[in-house]
């Protein structure tokens, strides 16, 4: 050992100078050596133990740090391998300056006594694995959570120990709780936890009371972390977005002549005080393309163009005013904006995760969703209606049944229809709605403390669970036959019969109906007698009943329930008259006490398999919900009284004991009091507009997300909203008359210098197209765009099973996703189907956002299947080839003006026109006229100002 | 201004943000760029052998002699009856490593298998457990092994996808298993077909030019002419400079992607090598077995290939041996190939299901589903051959030594592969997320 210890300070007195091959093996040897956790990598805290063990390091901390910084060439503050050997290249002269420059010198904290080669080899070997193995992922300040305020992973983190007292007692075992914890002598403290491979050997313990007995000689340096169980509530609640929305006075500014509006004043404040100048106005084609994409979009017409055009050579901002106008009030708004919302609302026609059923009622909230946003629905009610509605007073037979569709939004979340445990499955969809409620909503990710306290932000756990009771005492009624794997289909919303809203065409026939009954009464005759065969012989061996028992009866009761439960979801979807029921996804209150329990004595199959899978009865009436402890569904603790967040203390009225609580909760969410609701939504609007938020993390306003940079105008839009009775449309004419919006888009070196992200608005920042955008761009150029709504939704016609269908005992052939991947309309693409993992490739290439949770901020790519969409998808040849015929329509000479006039609103530059000539003497179908034309369609549609916005 | 103060004087506003904002970034316009692993690794690709519907490992590969012995006693659950393996299981090779008859190709190649015979998962429900083995979490939408594998390391070959998927299920969670979740889009695996159709007639979407090659170039001069004009008139923006090039790699993956797919040039002899006869009953798996090959060898980085039927409640005597010999040579002739290309040192090959069989009967001639025990095997980049990992108790209903959670198999994958699973993070909705969630230990044991 004497003789590794040498050899370790020889090859270090040489390292830093150490050029052939043979040192480089020494210096690897001394890499592998204090790797201590050998995860192949030295850690600064590794690399200073060995600086330690070098004579020519030892004492001069800042020539250490000085290298490690040097070798760190990916800047990660860890040294691999290759980084490490860069030693062998820095030369003595680099390491001379160093120790001259001007870096302060600290002392390092904790200083202990010298260790010897052979205790340090021993910490090594035998102390240092097993701490890492068993210990770190729990005590360690890496550590997701660490237990017991212990932490093992520093010499000051050891010897002080955790909530219980000093971890190690140098010199003496039987003081240090370390050492009693892993001899498992107290039934309180044993460790390391089953999880971890439950108690070491005799012989590792042996080692560690050894070491305790030698003083415990631990090269581990460094701070023991300050370990907090739990947050900061008085820190976190001073946080600003939980504090009032301040009405500030509008800033002084430097230049009085640029603003044209109060926003203008916030932006350019900012601006000021960077010593920013802002960009010139944009061009008015610039600025048409940008508020028809923005406000509806769809691209402007070669008509709209050239008359926006004129009117504004003659009065710029009163040809602005009336673009404006007209684009709000254009059915093609709701489109544009109800789609912004469906992403946060994470909207889509199937459940997704394990069996993904469809949901062919969903496209009822979609249209919903469209139809507010056209309506200039106050947002405070949107918002209402969506949670509550349900439990609104209605104007009529219609409003009801839309208020009721709102509610879908709590509904269509993703759902995991084949889970076995039937509490497990009532507080997941709870969750979910928990979750979406209050990231789309507040920004908050309350669903972080349904295990926990919340981490970062002040919601106890308790707070989770006084929402979770209001979700709880909720039937979320979604739909979805009962195939093979769906043990969780539900009921549907029945919409009043006058309510005057569409039905699917489909019919049942008679015919149909007589099949279907006629085979209804077969399978239940079958499922009877298997039924009854099954309990007679149960009850003559003693046994007693339980399909668990008798894994082959089992999977054909299971058969012969998927099938009953599937005929009478058909049936059930039909009037007698054979058309189509008027239902919806949503919600409604349970009852105060439950209206039926689950069978306790079953007598067919469908029983069984309630008694089995169905709700629990506690979960079927108007309930508080217990605290579940870890949020472990078998660890219920004592109720918790229904409310919402405690963070956000607003005067409401208390939760009826015959209700759920929702109604009150919407009050709540959209009370003038709640700082968050506003600001959120204000912030999403802003980020639609803009490209970035004011809040970068558009849907989480919590500790962890990002600071606004520009609060000031960020309360402003935020009482701007509830000033105008929270009006969208009035809102976004705010924000697009400003000059702000309104800015080029140009880049200029020296504010990109100063802010390359753009967070001042020293310009618009330019934008990639939305996918609908793209497409629906190329529907309308081609002449193919459907401008009016179609019924219903692809989805609706195919019924309520799953996606895949399940291979054996169902009534319908297996549904192939293809149909959905590669669905294709001439309809706005806000209408396209999208079932969760069936998105049509066409959305999907360009950034659609995922429907698995709340998404107000898509992703931008810039992939190769996007070119390869381009170049290649039969879509994209479709269009290029009408509008090929369009052009081909033209006289000759008017043909290119044309199609650059479509496509950009611009014509082309001298260089454009001859890259066309080009083109044209190039291709090899010039001969085929119309070959050629879809050929430069298809560049035009396929280039990137095409699908982008200045 | 230097890159790093920037981002320490922002480092107020939430420094992970701020990270997951640079790095954002950063990769915006190359997603796929190769990036340098944690550590030295061991495995440079990953060829995933996805056995769907759980085979039984009693019959294949976890040898249980005392189940023999025992067979027709009562099993642990009540009123079930255990079954012996009516295979042999034979010592193979030098290192004696005892593999089902079943297997008799595999058995060939014992020395270069790492059994680990300790496999244990959550649920012994198909959707979940399915899901769990590829994204370690069945609760909620996370990315799957491969896209963070894809993630971890970049891609080397970028006229290729990172990430193929061949014949995956569209049940059991579907493109979850293979998705990208909340990590960038890009590191989705490309999907190859599904487990319903054979994988002959697979396509991939938007591969074929409408048009002739000279016409498509002739579009595409065209387009980049318009493009080019724009970066003129834009003078910086990096995401058209992304777009300029990605046209040029699409028209490059296009001749690429179907000349990978193109088994037509190779030999007979291989084709025969891997059983691609027609009709013949490993056709099927022997083609996606040789595709695996040739897009290891093209510098795709995570390819799985899918055979969906080890669901065996109730035939097995039948079925079991069917399904053993429609993969049996085909997966030996892979490992030969990647051997005699130098390959298999550095590709880490994986076989496993989402969970294993009961000893006990189903009925007169089936097994049941059991998470609790079951195997998977390695081979290749970095793990020991000849190797039995961790064990099932002497009956094989449960894993009781070294066992290994599906959360410590994705760690141990990750480490072959040079990424520290606790590392290998991503910043989403607030906090880091990993592969392995906050559990995961390597199992050192197996490692070469």
């Amino acid at each position: 050992m004497k003789k590794i210890a040498l050899l370790i300070a020889l090859l270090l007195a040489t390292a830093v100078y150490a050029q052939d091959r043979l040192q480089q093996q020494k210096l690897q040897a001394g890499f592998t050596l204090f790797d201590g956790d050998k995860d192949r990598l030295l850690s600064e805290k590794e690399f200073k133990a060995l600086g330690e063990y070098s004579p020519k390091l030892k004492g001069k901390p800042q020539v250490v740090e000085y290298l490690f910084e040097k070798l760190d060439l990916n800047h990660d503050r860890t040294l691999s391998l290759q980084e490490y050997l860069g030693l062998s290249a820095i030369d003595a002269e680099q390491i001379k300056a160093s120790e001259e420059s001007q870096i302060p010198y600290e002392a390092p904290t904790v200083k202990e006594a010298a260790i010897s080669d052979d205790q340090l080899l021993f910490f090594e070997r035998r102390i240092r694995p097993i701490l890492v193995e068993k210990c770190y992922s729990c005590h360690s300040g890496n550590s997701e959570s660490i237990q017991g305020g212990l932490v093992l992973d520093t010499r000051a983190g050891i010897r002080r120990g955790g909530n219980s007292g000093p971890g190690i007692v140098p010199g003496n075992p039987s003081m240090s709780l370390v050492i009693e914890a892993i001899r498992f002598d107290n039934s309180d403290i044993q460790m390391p936890p089953e999880k971890s491979g439950g108690r070491l050997s005799e012989a590792v313990i042996s080692d560690f009371e050894q070491w305790v007995r030698m003083g415990a000689p631990d090269p581990r340096d460094g701070q023991a972390q300050s370990v907090e169980s739990e947050w900061d509530t008085e820190q976190a609640k001073s946080h600003w977005a939980f504090q009032p929305i301040v009405r500030s006075a509008l800033p002084k500014l430097d230049d009085e002549t640029w603003p044209k509006s109060d926003i203008d004043r916030y932006i350019l404040s900012g601006l000021e005080a960077k010593g920013v100048s802002p960009n010139r106005d944009a061009s008015p084609v610039a600025l048409l393309r940008r508020l028809y994409f923005d406000l509806i979009g769809l691209p402007p017409d070669i008509d709209e163009t050239s008359a926006f055009l004129e009117a504004y050579a003659k009065d710029g901002q009163s040809a602005i005013g009336s673009l404006v106008d007209r684009l709000l009030a254009s059915p093609h708004f709701g489109e544009r904006w109800g789609r912004h919302w469906l992403d946060v609302a994470r909207y889509a026609e199937s459940t997704g995760k394990d069996v993904n059923c469809l949901l062919p009622q969903a496209w009822r909230y979609r249209d919903y969703v469209i139809e507010s946003f056209n309506q200039d629905k106050p947002i405070d009610d949107f918002l209402r209606e969506q949670i509550a509605g349900d439990l609104l007073p209605a104007e009529n037979e219609r409003d009801r049944a839309r208020k009721q569709i709102a509610t879908g939004f709590l509904a269509l979340g993703p759902r995991g229809l084949n889970e076995r445990n039937p509490r497990q499955y009532a507080l997941d969809a709870a969750d979910e709605q928990i979750d979406t409620v209050t990231q789309a909503v507040l920004g908050l990710t309350v669903a972080c403390a349904r295990c926990h306290d919340h981490k970062f932000d002040p919601i106890p756990q308790r707070d989770y669970y006084a929402l979770a009771g209001i979700f709880l005492s909720t039937e979320t009624c979604y739909g979805t036959a009962a195939t093979f794997q769906n043990i969780h289909p539900s009921e549907l919303i029945d919409l009043p019969k006058n309510c005057g809203l569409p039905r699917m065409p489909k019919m049942l026939s008679t015919q149909q109906r007589d099949a279907l009954t006629k085979e209804l009464t077969k399978i239940e005759r079958y499922g009877t007698l298997q039924f009854y065969g099954t309990a007679l012989k149960a009850k003559i061996s003693g046994q007693g009943l339980n399909v668990n028992n008798d894994p082959q009866k089992l999977v054909m009761f299971v058969g012969i329930n998927a099938k009953i439960g599937e005929i009478k979801a058909e049936l059930a979807r039909y009037e007698a008259d054979g058309t189509q029921k008027l239902t919806a996804i949503g919600v409604r209150d349970y009852p105060p006490t439950p209206a039926r329990r689950l069978p306790t004595k079953p007598r067919s199959v469908p029983e069984a398999f309630e008694l089995a899978t169905g709700r629990p009865d506690q979960f079927r009436s108007i309930n508080d919900s217990p605290l579940f402890g870890r949020g472990d569904v078998d660890k219920p603790g004592e109720k918790v009284k229904r409310g919402f967040l405690s963070l956000i203390p607003v005067k409401h009225s208390t939760i009826s004991p015959n209700e759920s609580g929702r109604r009150e909760l919407s009050e709540w969410l959209v009370s003038i009091e709640n700082p968050l609701t506003s600001r959120v939504f204000a912030n999403r609007v802003w980020r639609w507009l803009f490209g970035s938020g004011i809040v970068e993390s558009v849907d989480n306003f919590g500790t962890t997300g990002q600071a606004p940079s520009n609060q000031a105008l960020l309360d402003h839009l935020a009482l701007r909203l509830q000033e105008n009775g929270w009006s969208l449309k009035s809102l976004i004419k705010e924000i697009v008359l400003s000059r702000s919006y309104q800015l080029a888009s140009t880049y200029r070196p020296t504010n990109f210098e100063l802010d390359p992200a753009n967070a001042l608005i020293w310009r618009m920042s330019p934008r990639r197209l939305d996918a609908e955008c793209i497409r629906d761009a190329m529907l309308a150029i081609s002449g193919r765009l459907q401008r009016t709504p179609p019924l219903g939704s692809i989805v609706a016609e195919q019924g309520d099973g799953g996606i895949g269908g399940y291979p054996i005992k169902s009534l319908r052939a297996p549904l192939s996703d293809e149909l959905f991947l590669a669905a294709d309309s001439d309809y706005r693409s806000v209408y396209l189907p999208l079932p969760r993992n069936a998105i049509p490739d066409s959305l999907t290439v360009f950034d659609f956002s995922e429907p698995t949770s709340v998404n107000g901020k898509r992703e931008v790519t810039t992939v190769p299947s996007q070119a390869l969409y381009l170049l290649n998808s039969e879509f994209v040849a479709t269009a290029a080839r009408l509008f090929a015929e369009r052009l081909l329509r033209v006289e000759p000479e008017h043909r290119i003006e044309m199609a650059f006039q479509l496509s950009f609103a611009r014509s082309p530059t001298e260089n454009e026109r001859k890259a066309v000539k080009q083109y044209f003497s190039d291709n090899p179908n010039r001969s085929s006229e119309i070959d050629a034309w879809t050929g430069l369609c298809r560049a035009l549609m396929g280039s990137a100002e095409f699908r982008s916005i200045d | 201004m230097n890159p790093r103060r920037f981002f320490l004087q922002q480092a107020g506003a939430g420094i992970g943000l701020l990270a997951y904002a640079a790095l954002a970034h950063s990769d915006s316009s190359k997603p796929l760029a190769l990036r340098q692993p944690h550590f030295t690794p061991k495995a440079k690709r990953v060829v995933f052998l996805c056995m769907r519907g759980a085979p039984s490992h009693v019959d294949t590969f976890d040898y249980k002699p005392k189940l023999a012995a025992a067979s027709g006693k009562d099993g642990l659950s009540p009123g079930t009856k255990l079954l012996a393996s009516p295979w042999k299981f034979v010592p193979q090779g030098t290192s004696g490593l005892p593999i089902s008859e079943l297997f008799p190709h595999l058995s060939e190649r014992a020395d270069d298998l790492c059994l680990i015979n300790s496999m244990h998962t959550d649920v012994p429900a198909h959707p979940q457990a399915f899901i769990n083995l590829h994204t370690g979490n069945a609760q909620f939408v996370r990315p799957s092994l491969g896209a963070w594998t894809l993630y971890g390391l970049g891609t080397v070959n970028e006229n290729l996808p990172g990430f193929v998927t061949i014949a995956p299920p569209t049940l059991f969670g579907g493109a979850q298993n293979y998705g990208s979740a909340f990590l960038p889009a890009i590191y989705q695996g490309t999907r190859l077909g599904v487990d319903s159709r054979p994988i002959t007639n697979a396509r991939l979407r938007n591969i074929q030019p409408p048009v002739s090659v000279d016409a498509q170039r002739s579009e595409i001069e065209l387009v980049q002419a318009l493009n080019r004009e724009k970066l003129n008139r834009d003078v910086y923006n990096p995401e058209l400079v992304g777009a300029i090039e990605s046209y040029e790699l699409a028209f490059r993956m296009q001749s690429d992607m179907p000349k990978v797919m193109a088994l037509s040039d190779e030999s007979q002899s291989t084709l025969d090598a891997y059983g691609i006869a027609q009709g013949s009953p490993t056709e099927d798996f022997g083609r996606k077995c040789l595709l695996a090959r040739r897009m290891i060898e093209a510098g795709v980085r995570f390819v799985e290939l899918t055979h969906s039927d080890w669901d065996h409640h109730f035939r097995i005597s039948q079925d079991l041996p069917a399904t053993c010999q429609a993969v049996d040579l085909p997966i030996a002739a892979l490992l030969d190939d990647l051997k005699s290309r130098g390959l298999l040192d550095d590709t880490l090959v994986v076989w496993s299901g989402e969970f294993g069989r009961t000893p006990h009967s189903q009925g007169a001639d089936g097994r049941d589903h059991n998470n609790k025990g079951f195997t998977a095997w390695m081979a290749g980049g970095g793990v020991k051959g000849g190797y039995r990992y961790g064990a099932t108790d002497e009956l094989g209903y449960e894993a009781v030594e070294d066992k290994m959670h599906i959360h410590d198999f994705h760690a141990t994958i990750l480490h072959l592969l040079g990424l520290d699973h606790e590392r290998l993070t991503y910043r989403y909705a607030g906090r880091d997320f990993r592969l392995t969630d906050v559990k995961g230990n390597v199992a050192r044991k197996l490692l070469a």
